[in-house]
């Protein structure tokens, strides 16, 4: 991809402050993510990572700044639009539907661009979902439904991915499968925000980190910064 | 034919007919209630006064405007689910976040400020709405007469209730109400309009009870008081049933229905509060209802 290309801005938070009812969860993030990217919030458990994908999607309280999805302010958008500028959200609960089978559950969420992978496609990456299609979204093995929340949003060809501790409990097989689809989503082009606790697997696969610490944004580190700030990381992550 | 279980089979089937009736409206009704609670999380105790509402269209409409009944079975519900959107939009919307107390309350106050306001108008004593002309009449079966209207009422609800069913449990928009009924946010942050989907979904609710209403006109006078009589009924159905299934809620509605008729032959005397007595009897053993998931 070209330069020029890389620099298309999808996703460009500023001042964002998100509310739980009373309780001040996020202070002030800034975080810019270019097209084509994969960009990682680290964090401690509590940090805030998974207030900001959500914020992002409209599902916290309140929120207030600015949060620029595809070139379009969303802070004041209801949820439903949002989706429709082309984000898929995977919820760190997984969030399948148990009155869904797995297929209903492919299903739901509505096409918001062209290009998404088709219904063969999908059955092709993750063949357990195929043979478990008629069965309700629930009975899958968790490493299942893992797979399950990330296939949903592929078909709907949303091109910004918020993927929330996507490899969690997981075996080491089915994370190094994860990995290879998300190399395969990065070279079509897709933008990728992944929270992750698993650095190991984050690492190889981001152009840049963000380390979140009590709701705010404290370090962003790229890719060849690796090495010289791991002493940071590990104080804040305690890797 | 000869007797059976001592009593003469004109009297078991004719009440059995009787009970599949009642059990019909308490079907359409109870499955109204079901939807309802579970997308809005609102216990919708108007649900008598739509069914009321229901049928006072149909009849007003036939008087004043000449509006016939196969057009008031269209016409009613359409106009009782508008009313039912404006309460939806304009008050029902502001306690989702709260208990379902609330909305229990503003339900039944609606409910009581409807039924007063056409009680005060027309009185108590109930108007007459007299069957179509195609549905009069009846056929002998030999074992029983069957009024064919009464069969109507049977087949009708019967055929809204598994369209509904099928709706639900096999269809696209079906499943946007499942997946509403289980996680709304994350429903919405998939791009589905869920404020719609609940206003449609009470809007559905609302006019499967005003269907009903105008069913019943024929064989119920029309009267302001007709809902509320029917409504603890349809609830202890409900509460029989347990609150989550669809297929539970019809299921157990016709059930209800045939086991009443069927007291009113063996002990006349149980008749009206049989259906308690098994609510009882349920809430005991399996809380849940026959049909709900257990916590
Ligand atoms: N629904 C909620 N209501 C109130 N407070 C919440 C809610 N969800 C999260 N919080 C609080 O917000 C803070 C940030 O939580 P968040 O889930 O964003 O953390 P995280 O970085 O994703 O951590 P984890 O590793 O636990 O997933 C925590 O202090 C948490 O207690
Ligand atoms: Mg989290």
């Amino acid at each position: 991809m070209s330069e020029q290309k890389r620099d298309v801005e999808q996703l460009r938070v500023s001042d964002l402050h998100a509310f739980y009812g009373e309780s001040h969860i996020l202070h002030g993030i800034d975080m810019k993510v270019n097209r084509g990217e994969l960009v990682t919030l680290l964090g401690r458990n509590g940090s805030g990572r998974s207030t900001t994908l959500k914020s992002i999607m409209n599902m916290v309280g309140k929120r207030t700044g600015s949060i620029m999805v595809n070139g379009n302010e969303t802070v004041g958008m209801p949820a439903h639009q949002i989706a429709h500028l082309g984000v898929g959200f995977c919820p760190e609960e997984r969030g399948i539907f148990s009155s869904l089978n797995v297929e209903e559950n492919l299903m739901l969420p509505p096409t918001v661009r062209s290009g998404g992978m088709s219904l063969d496609e999908i059955y092709e990456m993750f063949p357990n979902l195929y043979e478990r299609r008629m069965s309700p979204g629930t009975r899958l093995s968790g490493g299942e439904q893992q797979m399950l929340a990330m296939a949903r949003i592929l078909r709907t060809g949303a091109n910004l991915l918020l993927l929330d501790e996507i490899t969690e409990g997981l075996a080491p097989v089915i994370v190094q499968t994860l990995g290879e689809v998300l190399l395969k989503l990065k070279a079509k082009g897709l933008t990728i925000v992944l929270v992750e606790q698993n650095f190991r697997f984050a690492a190889p696969l981001a152009d840049r980190h963000y380390l979140m610490e009590h709701g705010s944004i404290v370090e962003e580190i790229a890719s060849h910064e690796l090495e010289e700030k791991m002493d940071l990381l590990n104080t804040y992550l305690g890797v | 034919m000869a007797e059976l279980l001592g009593f003469p089979p004109q009297v078991l089937f004719g009440q059995l007919l009787i009970g599949l009736i009642n059990g019909s409206f308490y079907a359409l009704l109870s499955l109204g209630l079901a939807i309802i609670f579970g997308l809005l999380n609102i216990i919708n105790f108007a649900h008598g006064a739509q069914y009321m509402l229901g049928a006072f269209v149909a009849w007003l409409g036939l008087k004043f405007l000449g509006v016939n009944y196969w057009a008031a079975l269209v016409l009613a519900p359409v106009v009782v689910a508008a009313i039912g959107i404006v309460i939806e939009k304009t008050m029902l919307r502001r306690l989702y976040k709260e208990d379902h107390l609330y909305g229990l309350l503003l339900t039944f106050g609606l409910a009581l400020i409807i039924e007063g306001s056409f009680t005060h108008f027309f009185g108590v004593s109930g108007q007459p709405y007299s069957v179509p002309a195609a549905l009069s009449g009846g056929n002998n079966l030999g074992f029983m007469f069957l009024p064919t209207y009464r069969a109507w009422i049977i087949v009708a609800s019967l055929i809204i209730c598994f369209g509904t069913w099928y709706m639900i449990e096999r269809t696209k928009l079906g499943a946007y109400l499942r997946a509403g009924t289980e996680n709304p946010q994350l429903l919405q942050a998939f791009g589905i309009n869920v404020p719609l989907l609940i206003t449609l979904t009470y809007g559905y609710g609302v006019a499967l009870a005003a269907f009903a209403g105008v069913l019943a006109a024929p064989i119920y006078s029309v009267s302001p008081v007709m809902g509320s009589n029917l409504l603890i009924v349809v609830f202890a159905v409900v509460v029989i049933g347990g609150m989550g299934s669809i297929a539970g809620a019809i299921v157990t509605g016709l059930l209800m229905g045939l086991i009443e008729g069927l007291t009113k032959v063996f002990y006349p005397e149980a008749s009206t509060t049989v259906i308690f007595l098994v609510m009882i009897i349920v809430l005991l053993i399996r809380p849940a209802g026959l049909f709900g998931k257990e916590a």
